[in-house]
């Protein structure tokens, strides 16, 4: 992984940069923010999150367990209690619907450590901890030989500082 | 602190101060809440030694103070969800900076709320039996009984609150681990799970954030309309009421805004944190109050007239035992702490005095506990047969849990006040214009 980290202090400059890269043809970019904003998906064209399919999916398996769970119990053991039905709706739409919150609710939580890869283990050269606090970092990917002309995109954009990094 | 400017190097430095080493003061408090703590699991101690007899539970009222602290401290767990998920749903800007410590409200008073029912089992190391699992023979859990909706309820509440508040202070731990030094900074970096603010984990996070707001919502109702059928779907005079589900969702909503308020007055005391929390903050919860304190005196108001309108003696001898009878000193102390203290939030000049405030959250909240201790006891002491009748005392190992229940709540919470960052870092950069260019230059001096 060879690539050149810009800082900004300035977030509408740091807007702007990720346009000019997108513009001269570079579109492997990765960003960090101290805070997410959409026109940063927005500049950088990125699809909706997958993470909505997930919550769906679980949910809806939440859904099947919890009757699953409920109707087989009743009948593998019918036990008639107060003269009520073997398969008593009702009561059981209760667990059915807990079932479907939490179900759905670790599904999320998948989807989200899934598809944002986390946790990780290693932090990259690339990451610096004001990216946490007060600047925006723009990385990108290239090959040894355009290391100049980013880092010169880089400088006209007004980064503060631009860093290569490799490993 | 008027002309502040908040930057998002000054919110970083700001909250990150509230995590400095404690002072004396913390010390002292964690160590009464540990005492008292201690002194609770010494009363469990005797209560697993000699059986439930050790405590003031005795015929009629098989259901009292344990039940109380139960139903009470599901209640508090509410609010969190209100101003953490569904304030976030309607978008409102004010939630940012108080919802980290709503958050842990819930979280922590979950934890004291699910002892309870533990407690009270008799022979708590059977819990398990309330687990669905095939037990002796091939017979399952009751899925017709509310006891079991109950684990359901509130287990799944306890995992989603757990999942959301951790969620939300992964990138915040992240901002701490960046600042930190030593084993600080090793603890923090493995609480942090490796965030690092990247647009590929903000732009699944916000959308992670986003659905389990969505479905902590509709969960919150249900965990409290599950709670009060515990009681409403008994045949018991002052319990078998359809307005149970949505009276005690209110109520917890109202306890647990009270309780919100009682923690932030002093948290933003002793931090310093009046840039960030703000007197309209409290004014706004000032404000929920008075929509759940009406909501609540309103429903006061339906149980009573549906008793007289029933024209059903049992009913009927049920309320009228509550406001006049040996517990009806309790029935006032709810009526009033409850319908009546929160209405002088109507007044601009009482819901923006701190130390009106503080004391009328701290009435709210002996009012709630009151209304679920009279709900409980007062109906099973005084129902159907005079034969049946019966006066419920609490014993020393009652009241004792009970104080160490709320010392095992003020013990995490000021645990948690010390380890983790008390106000939303990010949320509260969200809400924060990001600084640009343009606005520098525009704004530098001639």
């Amino acid at each position: 992984m060879i690539g050149v980290v810009g800082h900004f202090d300035h977030y509408d400059r740091f807007l702007q940069a990720i346009r000019k890269f997108r513009e001269s043809g570079y579109d492997n970019l990765r960003v960090a923010s101290p805070v997410p904003h959409h026109e940063i998906d927005e500049a950088l064209e990125r699809r909706e999150s997958p993470v909505r399919a997930f919550t769906l999916a679980f949910a809806i398996l939440g859904t099947i367990a919890g009757l699953f769970l409920t109707i087989n119990t009743a009948v593998s053991y019918p036990l008639i209690t107060g003269g009520k039905p073997i398969v008593s709706m009702p009561p059981f739409l209760v667990i059915v619907f807990e079932m479907t919150i939490m179900v759905g609710a670790i599904g999320t939580l998948l989807g989200l450590l899934v598809n944002a890869r986390v946790p990780r283990v290693l932090i990259g050269p690339a990451y610096h901890p004001r990216f946490s606090e007060d600047q925006f970092g723009l990385f990108v990917f290239c090959t040894p030989d355009q290391i100049e002309s980013v880092s010169s995109i880089f400088r006209e954009a007004g980064a503060v500082e631009v860093r290569h990094v490799e490993g | 602190m008027a002309g502040y400017r908040l930057t998002y190097a000054n919110v970083n430095r700001d909250i990150l101060r509230t995590m400095e080493p404690p002072g004396k003061l913390w010390y002292i408090l964690l160590a009464i809440s540990i005492a008292f703590v201690a002194l609770g699991g010494f009363a469990f101690a005797t209560q697993v030694r000699y059986g439930m007899g050790v405590w003031g539970l005795t015929h009629p009222v098989m259901w009292a103070i344990d039940i109380t602290n139960f139903v009470f401290w599901i209640g508090i767990a509410h609010s969190g969800t209100l101003i953490s998920a569904i304030l976030f749903l309607f978008r409102v800007r004010w939630r940012a900076p108080i919802y980290r410590t709503a958050e842990a409200v819930t979280v922590f008073a979950l934890f004291t709320a699910a002892l309870f029912p533990i407690i009270h089992l008799g022979r708590p190391w059977y819990f398990y039996w309330l687990l669905p699992y095939q037990q002796v023979g091939g017979l399952w859990i009751n899925f017709r009984s509310p006891l079991v909706w109950d684990v359901f309820a509130v287990l799944t509440y306890m995992m989603v609150s757990i999942i959301f508040f951790f969620t939300g202070l992964v990138p915040d731990l992240a901002v701490v681990r960046d600042q930190a030094k030593g084993w600080r900074r090793r603890l923090y970096a493995f609480l942090a799970q490796g965030w690092q603010g990247t647009d590929r984990q903000w732009r699944h996070y916000t959308a992670a954030y986003l659905f389990l707001a969505a479905l902590a919502t509709p969960l919150v109702v249900s965990v409290h309309s599950v709670v009060s059928w515990d009681f409403a779907v008994s045949i018991l005079p002052g319990w078998h009421s359809t307005i149970f589900a949505p009276y005690f969702v209110a109520g917890a909503i109202h306890s647990g805004l009270a309780m919100v308020i009682a923690l932030l007055i002093p948290i933003r005391r002793i931090f310093r944190l009046d840039p960030y929390v703000t007197q309209t903050h409290l004014e706004n919860l000032a404000k929920l109050i008075i929509l759940t304190g009406l909501i609540v005196g309103y429903s006061y108001a339906v149980e009573f007239f549906i008793a007289w309108y029933s024209a059903n003696t049992f009913e009927q001898g049920a309320f009228l035992y509550r406001v006049v009878g040996d517990y009806a000193w309790g029935s006032w102390i709810m009526i009033i702490f409850n319908a009546v203290v929160p209405l002088l939030f109507f007044v601009k000049k009482i819901r923006t005095s701190t130390p009106w405030l503080l004391g009328i959250s701290l009435l709210i909240n002996v009012g709630m506990w009151f209304e679920r201790f009279i709900i409980i006891v007062t109906s099973l002491a005084h129902a159907y047969d005079p034969y049946t009748w019966g006066l419920y005392k609490p014993t020393w190992v009652d009241l004792s849990i009970t104080a160490g229940s709320f010392a095992w709540f003020g013990m995490w919470f000021l645990l948690f006040a010390k380890f983790l960052p008390i106000v939303s870092i990010v949320e509260v950069k969200e809400q924060l214009p990001p600084p640009t260019k343009a606005e520098m230059t525009a704004g530098a001096p001639e």
